[in-house]
């Protein structure tokens, strides 16, 4: 049987990496945003999770909204980067100081 | 059993495809290894009796999320060996957030406040339930306004993306339909009256 625990627990190992990754690819932007989906992939475990074993529909539908920001996220972020290549040639997080006086 | 046995095995997986993500060389390497993790965690959201969420993961996030970040990946074509000699030294810190976020998650939430309640299986479903009818009636009924506000959010998404990544080039010859439309006869084709001339 899965218990709870169980996929708390993979949720918790899942972000958990993520962070991890944030913090060793902090130049490369494309890898941080691929991190934060992975962190709202273990948000979304435990949201389904917690619906599935309280037995209300709600939690799901919040994963479905979940969905739905991360794409519009995902597709404002990567054009923005197209644009951002386009200007700088470099996806660098630290030549992004132009607003640095 | 046998369910458990699979969440346990598409779990290993799941885990092993996210220490890829993050520790892969080549963004194309992340990007496919990040829908392997997409393709466990929609198996074991089956397992999880969430049918409906777990094909919407695959259909939108391996069918057009990802292939977006492969295309932009792609686009791109960054310098990554460049990005990695020079993070070589962050990985203790990475390791120790990592180690405490996994720490507090697990034991505090997980073993010490839910205890022995978190094993027990999950309580049956009633005969006949289908996940995707008991969803689509709550998204409609209860969910009815915040799923037209999503509608918006994903509008406007695109219509910005379109927007930010459009570019105007000069020195292309585009089609413009109203100057097409509105032309007429006598802007271009103009009639001479004239007397005939004798042949010489």
């Amino acid at each position: 049987m899965i218990g709870l625990a169980y996929v708390l627990a993979l949720s918790g190992i899942l972000f958990a990496i993520a962070v991890a990754g944030v913090f060793l690819n902090r130049k490369n932007i494309i890898v941080l945003l691929m991190c934060i989906e992975l962190m709202l992939l273990a948000v979304n475990f435990n949201f389904i999770a917690f619906s599935r074993f309280s037995g209300d529909i709600s939690g799901q539908i919040f994963v479905f909204f979940i969905m739905t920001v991360a794409a519009a996220e995902v597709a404002i972020g990567l054009a923005i980067l197209v644009v951002l290549f386009r200007e700088r040639s470099s996806i660098n997080v630290e030549d992004l100081d132009s607003l640095q006086g | 059993m046998f369910p458990t046995i699979l969440f346990f095995v598409f779990s290993a997986v799941l885990v092993c495809a996210a220490l890829g993500v993050i520790l892969a060389r080549n963004p194309v390497h992340a990007v496919l290894l990040l829908v392997l993790c997409f393709f466990n965690s929609a198996v074991i959201w089956l397992l999880l009796d969430a049918e409906f969420l777990g094909i919407v993961l695959v259909l939108v996030y391996v069918g057009a999320v990802m292939v977006l970040f492969l295309f932009v990946v792609m686009m791109l074509d960054v310098n990554v060996e460049e990005f990695r000699r020079s993070l070589a030294g962050y990985w203790p810190m990475a390791a120790a957030v990592a180690g405490f976020v996994a720490f507090a998650m697990i034991n505090l939430i997980v073993i010490k406040h839910l205890g022995g309640v978190a094993l027990k299986a999950a309580p049956a479903l009633a005969a006949g339930y289908s996940n995707t009818r008991t969803l689509g009636t709550a998204l409609f009924t209860r969910y009815a306004y915040p799923a037209q506000l999503a509608a918006v959010v994903l509008l406007v998404a695109s219509v910005a993306a379109i927007v930010l990544t459009l570019r105007r080039r000069s020195g292309g010859k585009p089609q413009d339909i109203a100057r097409q439309v509105a032309v007429r006869a006598r802007d271009r084709v103009r009639i001479v009256k004239m007397a005939s001339e004798k042949r010489t």
